[in-house]
């Protein structure tokens, strides 16, 4: 039984089953009511993001590695997709270096997605050889520099890539349903790995490199992998960024999409994979929501001239000022959104009549507190 | 192949060597006290630039006037940049005042794109500038002597004060242990201060010779050539200052080199050569050439 003064809103599942569950459904419906809308692209596009930064938060939250380099797997990722989804015709015309039996291939999204994740975690594992080994920001700086390499190399190889004009008239296969579709598995998958023995090596070694050592942590292992699992995800982020997009090219996958993911990760809470969905929820709405205030508004009766680029410096100012006042995020690292997702027990509270009384009550205790103050 | 033509890459080289150098001695000063990687160093050296424009072709100042006046506007904002953005961090992991200081990054970025638009602007210098001097098979201009004479003067300057003045004892100390420093009663922020008001006058005039190297000026003109003052300032051996001028020299060189002699297919890999060496450099020998002696 629960006590009658703890009864607090957030601890009742129906609540969060609205909340968290049910709020997001109607939301999703509703955006995917209407294919290419506005508000469906930026669902869409909230959807791709959350899953690179959770992804991102795999290795930067978890492992106490620190990477930027997930553009580079994103791109990897896109590309592959466009070489396997593209129609054989406009491959000839656009990627004439394309290999004989990749020019004909022509698979759908799905089985594309996987092979688009399997090729970026294949580069995360060369990379990884060398670079896990890095402390802290060197890690960083050597990531970043493979966002260049990966970058110079699409540019230049024209004949595969169509160089820094970039591959246009990728099919727009990746309806809402299928980006939360994917999100979702990925969010389970990422979740229980975390919960694992796996994942919980991976929290000791974020924690304590020589402790966890001592444990029997063999960390070189546990590093490479977790980077390569997160580029996978990253890739089949990747993949389904440029199926909406239906264009893509280097100068996407460069700095400043490492940066925006980063960015996200570090907003929600990089120890917490519900973080980077709450971060990239904010990185996408708020932007959105600025974006008027770059094409010139009146600001008291006298008209500001075009601001572009504002909505990325109040972005940056509060970057700055939450990890100043807030370093660990805003979730820091709890995971309340992901347990009421994935537990059985939001399901099946449902059924309970006791779950309504406690929502009922707390909703009570709720009033009651605000007419008290 | 010509023997003329490598010599003639080699200058290149040193010439592009030695802004990287300039850059690479803020980086280097500035990390082996704070062990902070200061991503917007490379955007400060921009500023540097567009303040000297603005000096330059709107108000028409002589050219020892700008660069004073420009290298006092990056002193401030570096200073300003430190106070906001790195003071309230300094307890942090080491990777979130680099998450800050990409922050600052965008942000110069953005600003100076808001003011100056994103278009490439023309960065003209005056004619005695740009007049060239030719020495055998040598051709240089006043500017390149200037730049190659701003290295030496500032690596030599730089290293008399970190060895023979007061602040410099107390910048060594710093970076041998800044949380012993503070206890013997040093004052750190002071220390901190000048190494980013030294670090910052360096970019502007670093600023100012890779503008007057490539004639225009645009709001992302700082940023990979900061990266690769970075990867400079690590082959060297960061936080030694004399590594820094090695390593940037070392990086332009071979940067030039690479593109200069290997086949046309190859050359336009020139920044992703870069990374590549620094990732060597990481794996093979990660205290650079002159390791962690002679700290600034």
């Amino acid at each position: 039984m629960r006590h009658m003064e703890k009864i607090r809103l957030r601890d009742s599942n129906i609540f969060r089953l609205i909340c968290f569950v049910l709020a997001p459904l109607i939301i999703i419906i509703m955006a995917g009511q209407k294919n290419g809308g506005y508000y469906n692209g930026i669902v869409c596009t909230f959807g791709i993001y959350a899953l690179l930064a959770a992804s991102l938060n795999l290795v930067n939250g978890f492992s106490g590695m620190f990477s930027m380099g997930h553009a580079a797997f994103m791109a990897v990722g896109a590309y592959t997709s466009a070489f396997l989804t593209l129609a054989p015709q406009q491959k000839i015309n656009m990627l004439p270096g394309l290999p004989e039996w990749l020019q004909n291939v022509q698979l759908p999204l799905l089985p594309a997605l996987l092979i688009c994740g399997l090729c970026a975690a294949l580069l995360a594992l060369i990379v990884a050889f060398p670079v896990v080994r890095f402390k802290g920001h060197y890690l960083a700086v050597a990531t970043l520099g493979l966002v260049v390499i990966v970058r110079s190399v699409l540019d230049i190889e024209g004949d595969v890539t169509n160089g820094a004009r970039g591959i246009t008239g990728l099919p727009s296969s990746a309806s809402i349903w299928l980006i939360f579709g994917v999100l979702v598995v990925s969010l389970f998958i990422m979740y229980r790995l975390l919960s694992s023995a796996y994942g919980r090596s991976l929290i000791a070694m974020r924690d304590d490199q020589v402790a966890a050592q001592t444990l029997g942590v063999n960390l070189t292992a546990k590093k490479i992998s977790i980077f390569c699992i997160s580029a996978f995800f990253a890739g089949i982020g990747g993949a389904l960024w440029g199926h909406t997009q239906t264009v893509i090219s280097g100068q996407f996958f460069y700095f400043n999409m490492s940066f925006k993911i980063v960015q996200m990760s570090i907003i929600g809470g990089m120890a917490s994979l519900s973080g980077g969905l709450l971060g990239a929820l904010f990185i996408t709405i708020v932007p959105e929501l600025l974006a008027p205030l770059e094409s010139g508004f009146v600001l008291f009766s006298y008209p500001l001239p075009d601001l572009y680029g504002l909505s990325n410096i109040i972005m940056s100012v509060f970057l700055v000022v939450l990890i100043i006042y807030r370093r660990q995020g805003l979730m820091g690292n709890s995971e309340i959104l992901l347990d009421t997702f994935f537990s059985k027990n939001t399901y099946t509270s449902v059924f309970k009549k006791d779950e309504y009384k406690h929502f009922a009550k707390a909703c009570i205790n709720l009033c009651q507190r605000k007419k008290k103050s | 192949m010509p023997i003329d033509y490598i010599i003639g890459q080699l200058v290149n080289g040193l010439r592009l060597g030695s802004i990287y150098a300039i850059v690479a001695i803020g980086y280097s000063i500035v990390y082996g006290i704070l062990k902070l990687i200061n991503f917007a160093h490379g955007d400060i050296m921009t500023l540097g630039v567009y303040a000297m424009l603005i000096f330059m072709t709107m108000l028409g100042l002589p050219i020892w006037m700008v660069i004073i006046l420009s290298m006092m506007i990056s002193v401030c904002a570096g200073l300003l940049i430190e106070r906001l953005a790195y003071r309230p961090l300094r307890s942090a992991a080491e990777e979130t005042t680099l998450v800050s200081s990409l922050a600052v990054s965008t942000l110069l970025q953005n600003v100076l794109l808001m003011i100056f638009s994103a278009q490439k602007q023309a960065f003209l210098l005056p004619d005695y500038m740009t007049e060239l001097h030719t020495i055998g098979s040598i051709h240089l201009s006043t500017m390149n002597i200037i730049t190659f004479a701003s290295v030496a003067v500032s690596l030599v300057v730089l290293i008399l004060v970190i060895h023979k003045t007061r602040i410099g004892t107390a910048m060594r100390a710093c970076s041998e242990n800044l949380t012993a420093a503070k206890l013997m009663g040093i004052n750190i922020n002071k220390v901190i201060v000048f190494a980013f008001a030294v670090g910052s006058a360096l970019a502007c005039m670093a600023g100012f010779m890779l503008a007057g190297e490539y004639k225009t000026v645009d709001p992302a003109m700082g940023f990979v050539p900061g990266l690769k003052a970075f990867c400079a300032a690590v082959l060297g051996g960061i936080g030694s200052l004399g590594g820094a001028v090695i390593g940037g020299l070392l990086i332009g060189v071979s940067e030039m080199l690479f593109a200069g002699l290997m086949p046309t297919t190859v050359t336009a890999y020139r920044d992703a050569f870069v990374f590549v060496v620094l990732i060597l450099v990481l794996l093979f020998k990660p205290t650079g050439i002159l390791g962690s002696r002679e700290r600034a």
